[in-house]
């Protein structure tokens, strides 16, 4: 994997979510994962771009969402950071307690955790900073490579 | 892709073909909007036929369970459809599968309405 890092800021917007996500979807591919990799990284993205548009940033013009890439020592390092008033993660309510099965919001961090082998949250008053990572498998990956 | 929706009566049985994206905005709103406009007309046996939709998101999801609630709250049933993949597997790591009755023949599930 090429070590290289791209980065946008775009606007609190439902165009945003569907921007991220193609995004993901087009350098995940380029950093050599399969499609079903593709599609779990593109939607884990969505969702934490779905958090940030609305949940952090409410749709405030005035915010913006940035979003990062980073391939870096067989990992991609995918940074979602918004403007809003900080999500605790441990106040999420588990989606798959009987209790909340029938809720109708309130899986995307779980999406994101089922998808991805490291997420971290930072949650400051500034806004939220969500971190995921995703481990390259594949015949490129560095140690595989040095281990032959 | 958006959503796109069609609706067909079968026996008694209203299938509402779906296709594309059930995601956070147009293709929820759609979902919403078909079931609401099928329970107004006193349509509540509705099929929901996921053949055709390749991707949905966390919002999509609230949108399947929202109709499902609200169809069963007006003492309706709503079913599921040829599921594909990626649809099945996310029903089934959020465990909805086994609160939606999914099923996988449409005659069969034709049948299967009370």
């Amino acid at each position: 994997m090429t070590e290289q890092r791209v980065s946008y800021t775009l606007d609190s917007t439902l165009e945003t979510v569907d921007s991220a996500e193609q995004a993901a979807s087009r350098i995940a591919t380029e950093a050599g994962f399969d499609d079903d990799e593709v599609m779990r990284i593109a939607m884990a993205v969505r969702e934490a771009a779905v958090n940030a548009v609305l949940h952090g940033n409410a749709y405030d013009p005035g915010k913006k969402v940035s979003l990062a890439f980073e391939q870096t020592g067989g990992n991609l390092v995918i940074t979602i950071k918004d403007q809003g008033k900080g999500l605790d993660p441990d106040k999420i309510p588990d989606p798959l307690a009987p209790e909340n099965l029938l809720k109708t919001s309130g899986r995307g961090i779980f999406l994101i955790r089922s998808f991805m082998d490291e997420v971290v949250i930072s949650a400051t008053q500034t806004g939220t900073e969500i971190k995921l990572v995703k481990h390259v498998h594949g015949p490129s990956e560095g140690v595989k490579e040095a281990s032959q | 892709m958006s959503m796109k929706t069609s609706t067909r009566q079968v026996d008694g049985v209203t299938i509402v073909d779906c296709s594309g994206r059930i995601t956070l905005g147009e293709g929820s709103v759609i979902l919403k909007d078909v079931v609401r406009e099928l329970l107004s007309k006193g349509q509540k046996k509705i099929l929901l036929n996921l053949g055709d939709v390749n991707y949905i998101d966390s919002s999509g999801i609230g949108e399947l369970v929202s109709a499902f609630t609200t169809v069963r709250n007006q003492g309706g049933e709503l079913k599921l459809l040829n599921l594909t993949k990626k649809v099945h597997d996310l029903l089934q790591i959020t465990k909805l599968y086994t609160v939606f009755d999914v099923k996988d023949d449409e005659a069969n599930a034709v049948k299967s309405f009370s």
